[in-house]
């Protein structure tokens, strides 16, 4: 294959329309990075320079004052405890019910899987509804508790699907033939078997359910009234995007200066919000696309 | 005499392996209770909810709920609003990916391509609420960037945000910014599967890469394409409720008030139970004509489909 490509060269044609192409992509990284270092930079400058509008591209006049700030505002501490929290937690309900279903349905043998698949596969299709499933968690009491962000979406359809058909792929049929012989039991099988030879699917699960709870809103806004149990997103929202924080950033001195330290508060907020998940993003990327590829490719 | 057999071996099935259908238990209730028992729940869309009688006391009204959303004057703009967004999504948000992942193809240098996939998949992890954040703070009249580029060339600063014809795209383009990188991946996938051989003979035959573009790649990642395209026409009336009702305002509310949204106004903050689940019903049917009739249509002109 080398010698071929050497052999025949490149037209001019082909090489204006790589240019273009290098060039496009080059303006494509620019998009998309720079509304990230803009924010980034921003959050590491002095709330003046937010607030006049100086900051183009590096930080001007460094300070951490936002990050100072963002620690003083109790709201947003108990925001991030208790998203640690729900996504820990949630992460390890969901991946535990969704090996729960996912391992028996790619069993051939066992009785009733396509009918079940089809069970859960519909509910991708039809739901009954935002008001049908509030009044459900109503009547379990679960409002304002945590449990109502860790159990009504527990398991993703999505992600039974994928799980399934990486199980159907990659646990050989003669190693159960094997155990069963030596007299294994089912679950023995699955906890001494079965998981050790996953772990890039249960990777893969663990990152996108712990994205998932990191990054939700959403159940919080419907189901919690307590503000001690709020996520940091649902901070995030009454403090950027509602504007409340007035009273947060006490003790600062003139208006205008409270004014200029709310405003550099909401990128130090964004960037502190995003950090975690963006963090561990390069080490784990190769396991999402490994993931998604499972899910399309055999789903 | 084959049904006995069977039977039989049924039964031994779950006496040999009960371990591995009672693991299937939580995760089973978990759909009965959270999925379909809501979809039991949305009979009150027939009925007049009282709290005090609970759903299946309550009396039953047939379409009323209906009839009062069809006669709206509300109905045909939320319509409108709905299938605006999405549609719009769909016809711009769906061919940059796989155009992207046509390029990143071409690219010989293997640092650049994982820089750029790298770059571009990472938006992807922000969440709605801070995503918005960044939408705001770079639209704002008086400190987001957008303006202060415009006041740079003596125009005057607008509120972005505030304007209604401006709302569909601003949806749709950060949407775009936010999960191109993503969605390249699979198109990456299916190009990377695509038979070498051809290459090679279209380089034989003195193909360029545009001809080879568009005879070898595009033939070769059509069923995916088919197949997300699909999905994402199925997904049209589901139009994310999150970003939309966080993007709006007063300002903005006669182009951003959607199906979804409305739900939720309707339904939690003024307590209308019965209206909203029929809304939201009637959202859901829709959404699953237009799978089912888009999967069909797919079957028929692709050979491919998600069923």
């Amino acid at each position: 294959m080398a010698s071929v490509r050497t052999t025949i060269k490149e037209s001019t044609g082909d090489k204006i329309f790589l240019a273009a192409i290098y060039t496009i992509l080059c303006i494509v990284l620019i998009v998309v990075l720079y509304p990230l270092i803009y924010i980034l930079s921003s959050s590491f400058s002095s709330p003046a320079a937010v607030s006049s509008g100086q900051v183009w591209l590096w930080p001007v006049d460094f300070s951490i004052k936002g990050y100072e700030a963002l620690l003083n505002t109790p709201q947003i501490l108990t925001g991030y405890a208790n998203s640690l929290f729900y996504t820990s937690a949630g992460t390890l309900v969901s991946v535990t019910l969704t090996v729960m279903i996912a391992y028996p349905l790619s069993r051939k043998t066992f009785f009733g899987r396509n009918a079940l698949m089809m069970l859960v596969t519909f509910t991708m299709l039809f739901s009954g509804g935002l008001i049908p499933t509030y009044m459900v968690v109503k009547e379990l009491g679960m409002i304002d508790t945590r449990w109502a962000l860790l159990i009504p979406n527990a398991v993703w359809v999505w992600q039974v699907i994928i799980a399934r058909s990486f199980f159907q792929s990659s646990i050989p049929e003669e190693l159960l033939e094997a155990s069963e012989m030596d007299g294994c039991s089912d679950l023995r099988f699955i906890w001494s078997v079965v998981l050790p030879l996953s772990k890039p699917i249960l990777a893969v699960l663990v990152l996108m359910y712990a994205v998932g709870q990191w990054n939700a809103y959403f159940d919080a806004l419907i189901y919690l009234k307590s503000a001690d149990k709020f996520p940091l997103q649902l901070i995030l929202r009454s403090i950027i995007i509602q504007n409340n924080s007035g009273n947060t950033v006490a003790d600062v001195g003139t208006q205008i200066q409270r004014q200029q330290l709310s405003d550099l508060l909401k990128f130090s907020l964004i960037v502190v919000a995003t950090l975690p998940v963006l963090l561990i993003y390069p080490f784990v990327q190769r396991f999402f696309v490994q993931g998604m590829l499972v899910g399309s490719v055999k789903g | 005499m084959e049904a006995a057999t069977k039977r039989f071996s049924v039964r031994k099935s779950f006496a040999k392996h009960w371990q591995l259908y009672l693991i299937t238990l939580p995760p089973l209730l978990f759909f009965l209770i959270f999925k379909y028992y809501p979809m039991i729940n949305a009979v009150l869309a027939f009925k007049d909810y009282y709290v005090t009688k609970g759903i299946f006391g309550s009396p039953w009204v047939g379409f009323r709920n209906f009839d009062m959303f069809f006669s709206n004057p509300l109905f045909w703009s939320l319509i409108k609003n709905t299938l605006t967004i999405s549609f719009y999504l769909v016809l711009a948000g769906f061919p940059i990916p796989i155009i992207l992942a046509l390029m990143l193809n071409e690219v010989r240098n293997q640092k650049f391509k994982r820089f750029v996939q790298l770059v571009t998949f990472a938006p992807y992890f922000i969440s709605t609420v801070v995503m918005v954040s960044i939408i705001m703070l770079f639209l704002a009249p008086r400190l987001g960037f957008l303006n202060l580029f415009l006041n740079l060339f003596g125009m005057d600063s607008v509120n972005l945000l505030g304007k209604p014809g401006l709302f569909s795209s601003i949806y749709v383009w950060s949407d775009i910014w936010q999960t191109a990188g993503y969605s390249a991946v699979v198109y990456l996938a299916a190009l990377a599967a695509v038979d070498p051989t051809l290459y090679e003979a279209a380089k034989v035959d003195g193909a360029s890469r545009f001809q080879k573009i568009r005879n070898i790649d595009l033939p070769g990642i059509l069923p995916t394409i088919t197949i997300i395209l699909i999905l994402n026409v199925g997904n049209v009336m589901a139009l994310g409720f999150e970003k939309v009702y966080l993007l709006q305002n007063k300002l903005n509310i006669a182009s951003s008030e959607i199906i979804s949204t409305y739900v939720y106004s309707i339904g939690l903050l003024n307590a209308n139970y019965s209206f909203a689940t029929a809304v939201g019903l009637f959202n859901s049917v829709i959404n699953l004509i237009l799978l089912v009739t888009v999967n069909g249509l797919a079957r028929r002109v692709t050979k491919t489909s998600i069923w």
